[in-house]
């Protein structure tokens, strides 16, 4: 799951973060991830797997590591399933 | 007062019935009485008296801006739903024939205008950042600004308080984040005291902008985890939900990062608004103090008109 969500935010145009150098539980907004990137992280997210956020997970820990991220993930994906 | 009569339309229709505003066609443009100009203007002498030991630099910007500057600002990213742009006939003869037929026959002739240079200005402070930033690096000591602009936001609504074009005063602190962030609790508290002096109720709470969409609402969960805008509310049309008359907004370094805002060793300058909403005061003035200013409270009058 975070393996694909690596993959998937690295395609982003709009996510200027080199993910080479961060790990899993690195902070994404010390890397450079800025408030409307999220934005752009969230709507991709929600395309790939197919799911949408609610308006209680948009927050900024939510998307403040690739960890939490896939943690939310799983989450809407199992809520989905 | 009666909680069933405290609503937008009761306070809108009084103000029409009293020749305080005037209908223009459209919800959220008014025309203004000269009773409430003199209100708007006192009270935007008793802002600048308060303010006068700080010794800001005072700029009025028209309210019209540059597009590129508005562009630049990321004003799209997050209000776009607010944002309004001028646009002209920049046709020939015989595009100007075809605007007047397709006029005549009632149908849309705004598709031969073209966008121009200008946009109308969304709030007071947009104008200022890259005029500062063209001046060079920012002094060590930080710079203060005093603005007043009409401003245009895309809301059309009945609710007076929320007109389409409304004035905003604003002082504008760019500086270290302790700075700004000093500026901004003075103002928190010089503003409440102000209230006060007008005998009007009021609250200060942690707020958010209207940011456009849902991603719209993510930056408004981080505005309010991260504590960046307090507004000060005054029940103007409804009592349950007041209306914002003040807002302080610290924005980090986010202007800074924009348009290049620096000290001479290059560090970026942290900055911080405080707004006035000029109508909105009035509003709520007309609201608790009545349609006849003669008839307010003799404490209200002297601090407006006592000097
Ligand atoms: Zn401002």
């Amino acid at each position: 799951m975070i393996d694909r969500i690596r993959a998937l935010l690295e395609q982003q145009p709009m996510i200027s973060v080199d993910f080479n150098t961060i790990t899993d539980d690195t902070n994404l907004y010390d890397a450079g991830l800025t408030s409307f990137a999220t934005v752009q992280v969230m709507l991709a997210l929600e395309e790939e797997f197919n799911i949408e956020f609610p308006e209680a997970m948009l927050t900024r820990r939510t998307f403040s590591s690739l960890a939490n991220v896939a943690d939310a993930v799983s989450r809407l994906t199992q809520r989905a399933a | 007062m009666d909680a069933k009569t405290f609503d937008a339309k009761s306070l809108l229709d009084t103000l029409f019935d009293k020749s305080i505003l005037f209908k223009t066609g459209v919800d959220g443009l008014y025309g203004r009485s000269g009773v409430f100009e003199d209100v708007i203007e006192r009270f935007e002498r008793l802002v600048t008296s308060i303010g006068a030991p700080d010794k800001a630099t005072r700029i009025h910007f028209p309210p019209g801006m540059s597009r590129a500057t508005l562009e630049g600002s990321g004003y799209m990213k997050s209000f776009p739903q607010l944002a309004g742009c001028v646009h002209s006939f920049m046709g020939g003869e015989r595009e100007h024939a075809q605007l007047l037929g397709m006029m005549a026959a009632g149908e849309d002739w705004t598709e031969l205008q073209q966008a121009t240079n200008v946009v109308l200005t969304p709030a007071a402070c947009y104008p200022l950042y890259p005029t500062v930033a063209a001046r060079g690096p920012v002094p060590d000591d930080g710079v203060l600004f005093e603005l007043s602009s009409y401003c245009f936001r895309h809301e059309p609504s009945k609710d007076p308080a929320r007109m389409q074009l409304f004035r905003m005063r604003e002082f504008v602190r760019i500086g270290t984040a302790e700075q700004v962030c000093a500026f901004r609790e003075s103002w928190l508290e010089r503003g409440k005291a102000m209230i006060e002096s007008l005998d009007l109720p009021c609250e200060v709470d942690l707020a958010n902008d209207p940011f456009f969409g849902r991603g719209g609402k993510m930056m408004a969960n981080n505005q309010r985890d991260e504590g960046l805008k307090f507004e000060l509310l005054i029940p103007v049309t409804s009592i349950e939900k007041p209306t914002a008359c003040l807002s302080f907004n610290y924005h980090r370094d986010h202007f800074g990062q924009t348009w290049g805002l620096k000290f001479a060793d290059g560090s970026l300058c942290h900055s911080a608004c405080v707004g006035f909403g000029l109508e909105r005061v009035a509003l709520a003035l007309f609201r608790h103090h009545g349609p006849e200013v003669e008839a307010w409270p003799a404490s209200v009058r002297d601090t407006l008109w006592g000097n």
